[in-house]
């Protein structure tokens, strides 16, 4: 037997230990037991009908086989519903990047007063609560089943998210900047156009390129229900087991948002 | 002609960073303010431009009492107050030009702004500038294309754009390797003394405050405890300013330019950092 050093020098080694993220070690242990026991409770709780999933294979399969081949005799229809929806995504994004300037500047703590702030943010917050589905539910309530209800609610969408995007990037600008801008004597829209504007300008407008795309795609889920677009076309065709149509919608749906995905990222490496 | 007395800043936190100040600054003179970090350098320079608002005290230039302004008269006085930053605070993606023109934003309309039209007179005294500072030929450059040191260089012209009657400078060498540093400080005052501009300026290069200014100031937890001209300056001074240490090595003055030269990606690599931290 040996006697290293290391260990008979243990006693007089100040000790180290490494920094957990939650110290305690009883908040640590007692977390991850409470995450154990939840999940082996909701496995027992859930009730699984294994049953009835058996019995969805061979319908899917049926489905899958009345899906094909797609059906594209209809292309009138699928051309008209395709053409609203990018209409409404169109339409959504170039007034949603309009109000989203001033909402977005509004939103920015570090140009304006906290009431000014509180109020735009409240507002962003306020119309990113509700998931688009139940925005649209909502506007086909009041202004009826089309493209109208499609447009306003992927127009709240879009307003909330660009701004969003807008009012951070603002706040991220270098303070020293805008000091010295300032410090000229320079005015608050002066302030804008000459310094917030040039530093923020590529940043909103590949953000709003990419909400053109996210509307492309929402577009085609609003319409599911009835606000306008070839989603409300494709729930049609579903709700008529007009699964060879559907199929159609969806092949076209498909390469739709490929060429907005593609058309988006092309527009903003241009931007860089 | 500058004049502050009484100046008080106590920050929110109920941290006093400036206390009881007083002082003037006349004439086309280099004053250079020296002190240990957080004695209130950079507080005392925003102070007098109101960027930072003072608790207490009076500032005088000429015969306008800044504290007294409102919004639009203290947008005419910062006019008269051209100031210059350790980050050189460029628009990074406008040109070299434009960040010489927003010199002059206290002067030209919001359309005017918007169009970058400026007078004639405007864009022939920024070509005049950027020459005298060594950077004719820059103008379509974008200030994120630049050196440190040329980027000081447009930091100083937007300041002179605006014709001011005082420069307040903050630490305009801080982010500089030590050559670069004096050929700014040089360009600085010699552009001060010629256009007949008084400078305040925060300095925490002692040596370079030696060899730049025409009078000192040292300034300890926001007290004024040393102001005279840079001769006066002696290790009993400096431990005044400081604390205790031992200045032996410090009071040299640097006469020659030091032959080293420059390390040519530190600024590149300082900004590169920026970014991909941004």
């Amino acid at each position: 037997m040996t006697t290293t050093p290391s260990l008979s020098d243990r006693g007089n080694t100040p000790q180290w230990h490494r920094i957990r993220t939650i110290e305690n070690p009883w908040v640590r242990r007692g977390l991850v037991a409470i995450a154990l026991s939840y999940l082996l409770w909701s496995m027992g709780s859930i009730e699984i009908n294994w049953g009835r999933a058996a019995d969805g294979v061979p319908r899917a399969v049926d489905m899958i086989v009345r899906m094909l081949p797609p059906d594209f005799s209809r292309w009138g229809l699928l051309f008209r519903g395709t053409l609203e929806s990018v209409q409404m995504a169109l339409a959504a994004s170039f007034f949603g990047m309009i109000l989203a300037v001033p909402v977005g500047i509004c939103g920015a703590g570090n140009l304006v007063p906290k009431p000014v702030y509180l109020a735009a943010r409240g507002f962003i917050i306020l119309s990113r609560t509700f998931h688009e589905i139940i925005v649209a539910i909502f506007f086909v309530k009041i202004f009826g089943f089309g493209p109208l209800a499609g447009v306003l609610t992927l127009l709240v969408s879009s307003t909330s998210f660009i701004s969003k995007m807008l009012a951070e990037d603002i706040e991220n600008m270098p303070p020293g900047q805008l000091e010295a801008i300032r410090a000229t004597g320079a005015s608050f829209p002066q302030l804008l156009v000459y310094c917030v504007s040039p530093q923020a300008l590529p940043r909103y407008l590949g953000v709003s390129i990419y909400r053109l795309d996210a509307n492309i795609r929402h577009s085609t889920v609003v319409g599911i229900v009835g606000a306008g677009g070839i989603g409300q076309v494709l729930a049609a065709s579903f709700s008529r087991y007009d699964y060879d149509f559907a199929l159609a919608i969806l092949l076209t749906i498909i390469s739709l948002v490929f060429m907005g995905e593609f058309f988006s990222n092309w527009v903003r490496n241009q931007l860089r | 002609m500058l004049k502050i007395s009484g100046l008080s800043k106590v920050y929110p936190t109920g941290a006093a960073a400036l206390k009881n100040v007083s002082f003037s600054v006349g004439e086309p003179k280099v004053v250079t303010i020296i002190g240990p970090s957080g004695a209130g350098k950079s507080t005392l320079i925003r102070c007098i431009n109101r960027l930072v608002e003072p608790t207490t005290g009076k500032i005088m230039l000429d015969d306008v009492d800044i504290l007294a302004l409102n919004r639009h008269d203290l947008r005419e006085a910062r006019r008269r107050m051209g100031m210059i930053f350790q980050e050189y605070n460029l628009v990074e993606r406008l040109t070299v030009m434009e960040n010489l023109l927003s010199g002059r934003l206290g002067y030209v309309g919001f359309w005017r702004t918007y169009g970058r039209k400026f007078p004639a007179e405007d864009v022939a005294a920024a070509f005049a500038l950027l020459e005298r500072v060594g950077l004719s030929g820059y103008q379509n450059t974008r200030a994120d294309a630049l050196s440190g040191g040329e980027r000081q260089r447009v930091g100083i012209s937007r300041a002179l754009m605006q014709k001011p009657d005082l420069l307040l400078v903050d630490e305009p060498t801080a982010s500089l390797d030590p050559k670069t540093s004096r050929q700014i400080m040089r360009i600085l005052v010699e552009l001060a003394h010629e256009r007949g501009t008084p400078a305040l300026v925060n300095l925490h290069d002692v040596g370079l405050a030696q060899s730049f200014s025409d009078r000192i100031i040292g300034l300890r937890s926001g007290e004024v405890v040393f102001d005279g001209p840079p001769e006066q300056v002696t290790a009993q001074v400096l431990t005044k300013i400081y604390g205790e240490e031992d200045w032996s090595t410090t009071i040299r003055k640097v006469e020659g330019e030091s032959g080293k030269p420059d390390k040519p990606h530190s600024e590149s690599e300082e900004s590169m950092l920026r970014e991909s931290l941004a």
